[in-house]
Order: C-alpha cells, then structure tokens, then sequence
C-alpha cells in the first residue's frame, strides 16, 4: 500500500511580516493533496534548514518580500547542500527582479515564482518536478 | 536512502526521519528497520498531550521543550495535525509555535499527517515512538490533533497524559462524560486567566474526586490539576510550565514505584501488536480487494441488497483464511 505523499515546508526567512501570500499558498497546496508544514515568519535560514531536514521534505518554498531574497534563498540552499541533503529542491517567490532570477537558480534554486504566478500553476509544476523520495 | 536501521541506532536525524517517512507512507519492507531498532526501544518517558482546537497544546509543549532542556534532557516531539478526508493534503501548523528549537540538536520535531486515521493521533506514532526513543531522546512529547470527546488513543502510546483544557467549553456535564475527561494522568486549565476558568477548575475538581473515590481507576495517584497562565509574560509562563515539568516527572515515578509501568506497558504493547497484525493480514487483503475491483464490485451487490456486508465478509474470511475463526 505503499503511497508517496508530497512534503513541503513553507518558510518565511528574513524579517518581512508579510505571510497573506504565504498562507494562501499553504491552503492550496493542502487543497492539492500536498502535506505541507507551515512555520511562519521571521526565521533564520539555518532555522529552515534544520526543519527541512527533520521534516524530510521533498521541496522548501521560500517567501520574502523584503528585497532580501539574494542573500536569505542561496543562504538555504546552500545549507542544505552542506548537510548532504541537496536532493531536497528548494524553490522561492515573491518581488523579485528578473536581473535576479540567473544568480537565484544558479545558487541553486530550482524554480522562482513571481507575482501573477497562479495557484494552479504552482501546483502543477510542483507535481510534474517534484519526485518524492524513495 | 539504505541501512536505515543501522543508521538511525548510530544517532542519524536524516535516517531517522525517512524511516518515520517510511512508516507514514508504508513503504514495503520498512518493517525490517524497525525489527533492527526494536530491541533498543523503551527508554524514554513519553508524555502524551491532547485536548481541544486551540487549546494551547503547541504552545505548552514549545515551552515543556524548554523546561526539559534547562534541566539537560533531550526531547523529541512527535506533533500530529488532521489530514484532509477530501483532497489528503494537510496543513501541519503545530512546529510554528516551536521555532526557538529548531536549532537545538538535543531537540527534534517531526510533524505527522493523521492520514485518515480517527484516535487522535496518525498510525505512524506508534513506531515514530520508537525512533524518537532509539536516538536516545529522554522525553517524547506526542501532541495530539484537536481532540473533541472521544479520540483517546493516544493512552495506548504515552506513559503520561496531559488533558489541556480551557474556559468557555461547556458546563459541568461535559466534564462528567466519558472519554477524553477520564483519560487525563494531569489535568492543565490553560489560559487560566481568562473568565471562566475558576469554575472549570472546580467542576475538574469535582470530578477528579469522584474518580479518587473509585478503587481502581486512578490506583492512588492524585490526579492534578495545574492552572497554567500568563502566555504573554515569559517568564511567569515558563515558572508554571516547570511546575507542570515537575508534576510529569512525579506521575512516570510514581508509575514505576508502583508497579503500574509494566501495565501501561502492555496496552502499548497490545495496540502495537494489534497493528502489526492489521498491517500483516488485513492491508494485504483489502489492497488485493480494491486493486482487483473486487471491492467497487462487492459495494455494488450490497447496495442492490443482493448480499450483506457480513456474508461478503465470511466469504473473504474463507478465502484467505487457513483457520477461519469459528462462529
């Protein structure tokens, strides 16, 4: 009866309060039959990190809408591959300028969503990149 | 991910947590980790916390991770919220009340999925249990989904159980139902200072006597009842958490002086059994049932009352069954 559920971990890193964005998307990828850990705001990347990891999460969607992505994304990313568990994809969205997108994905960030990003977009691209672990 | 078993008696969060990931998913073979682990088990205090949507579980055991960690114990928290009956997704939200741990290697917090199952709790906590215990964690804390009246499953895992309940639910009947009220080793009235809540505690009093009075149920212990507030003034906060600390720690000694902790012990182990075989005998039947279209049929001739659920059942019975179990 073995049946692989998608695992997410939603995060906020950095000091932006704004979660609404956040929150929908949690609901949504709860509508979609994703089992998804909601932590909240203001969090550390290693604080992600270290969730990631004890959740055994299959992807870490990342928001700010601070300007601070460049520095708090590639953070987790890079903590993760530390860790050994760069397996785990790590994506982002939020206010993000398009010059920034190149150095996002070659830090590792698989995908980035920006504004205007549809909740059945996400969803669908979730289902067609994400493989839960065997 | 292999050697799992291995991996996780050597202290391997990551190992550990695929092999409770494992066990959610019911990955074939997991068990075989599981027998490599067994032997270790039983080490650890486990503390089950239950009680109402909003009731302040998550925030209680947030701030029991810390008394426990002033005092050097390593905890592990096994925190379950309900999955979704129509799309299977969750939401699983308890971990943001406990971020300040995140960090701490002597703490680890997994989330669980209930997964259809209605105690309480997920079926994975059993041997979440156990691996939590195999890393070498002193108190397991399994926080149960908002628990309504009758999900009391979670006295089939925990050594002790916390009933966590706030002003404003009901009148004295409720606290006289069965149930949830009868399962509690202690008794939190969380949020205590808002109105209300000194006639909780009196009606939680009341009926804690009864059941004193009874030989037998409580066996002497003298169920408490803590009044927990303050959630906003840190420091008086944690001062009444470290008396609910000391109150846990008292309950698994007076388990142990009394000979009771070989009792609970054998629910645990019971439920555990049970399971196990649920797994091993009934899962591998239904699966074939649903995967051969056996099942839809079977759903179909009841509903058009050409059989009943009970001779379909005798059927099956016969089938897979060498020694069907007589009548």
């Amino acid at each position: 009866m073995a049946q692989r559920r998608i695992r997410i971990l939603l995060a906020k890193p950095g000091l932006d309060g704004h979660d609404r964005g956040a929150r929908v998307l949690a609901r949504s990828f709860r509508d979609a039959g994703f089992e998804v850990i909601y932590t909240g705001c203001h969090q550390t990347p290693e604080q992600i990190a270290a969730t990631a990891i004890q959740e055994d999460v299959d992807m870490v969607g990342l928001s700010c809408l601070s300007g601070a992505h460049n520095y708090l994304y590639p953070a987790v990313a890079r903590l993760l591959q530390a860790e050994g568990a760069d397996e785990i994809v790590v994506v982002g969205g939020g206010i993000i300028p398009d010059k920034d997108i190149p150095p996002l994905k070659a830090a590792g960030l698989k995908e980035i969503f920006l504004p205007g990003a549809t909740l059945d977009s996400i969803n669908d691209w979730i289902r067609a990149n994400i493989t839960p672990k065997e | 991910m292999k050697d799992l078993g291995q991996r996780v008696l050597a202290g391997d969060v990551r190992a550990a947590s695929r092999l409770i990931r494992n066990l959610e998913d019911q990955i074939t073979d997991t068990y075989i980790a599981i027998q490599e682990i067994f032997k270790e088990t039983g080490k650890s205090h486990v503390i089950g916390i239950t009680g109402a949507p909003g009731a302040g579980k998550s925030t209680l055991t947030d701030e029991l991770i810390q008394a426990y960690r002033s005092q050097g114990m390593t905890v592990g928290v096994l925190a379950v919220d309900p999955t979704s009956p129509f799309t299977g997704g969750a939401l699983l939200g308890d971990r943001i009340r406990m971020l300040r741990h995140a960090e701490d290697k002597g703490v680890f917090v997994r989330s669980l999925a209930t997964r259809g199952a209605m105690g309480g709790i997920s079926k994975a906590v059993g041997e979440g249990i156990h691996v939590m215990d195999v890393l070498g964690k002193d108190r397991i804390i399994v926080e149960t989904v908002g628990v309504g009246q009758q999900e009391v499953e979670i006295i089939n895992h925990a050594h002790t159980v916390i009933v966590v309940l706030v002003p404003g639910m009901g009148d004295e009947i409720q606290a006289l139902k069965a149930g949830l009220m009868e399962i509690a080793d202690i008794f939190v009235i969380n949020k205590a200072d808002r109105e209300g809540a000194g006639k909780l505690y009196k009606e939680t009093m009341n009926m804690v006597q009864m059941s004193r009075d009874r030989a037998g149920v409580s066996k002497g212990w003298q169920i408490p009842v803590l009044l927990v507030e303050s959630v906003l003034e840190p420091h008086k906060f944690a001062e009444s958490v470290e008396k609910l600390r000391d109150k846990i720690d008292e309950h698994y000694q007076f388990l142990v002086d009394h000979d009771l902790i070989s009792e609970r012990m054998r629910r645990k182990t019971a439920a555990e059994i049970q399971e196990a075989l649920w797994g091993a005998i009934l899962a591998p039947i239904m699966e074939k049932l649903e995967s051969s279209g056996e099942m839809k049929r079977m759903i179909d001739r009841t509903l058009l009352k050409e059989i009943d659920p009970y001779s379909l059942a005798d059927e099956i019975a016969c089938r897979y069954l060498k020694e069907k179990p007589a009548k």
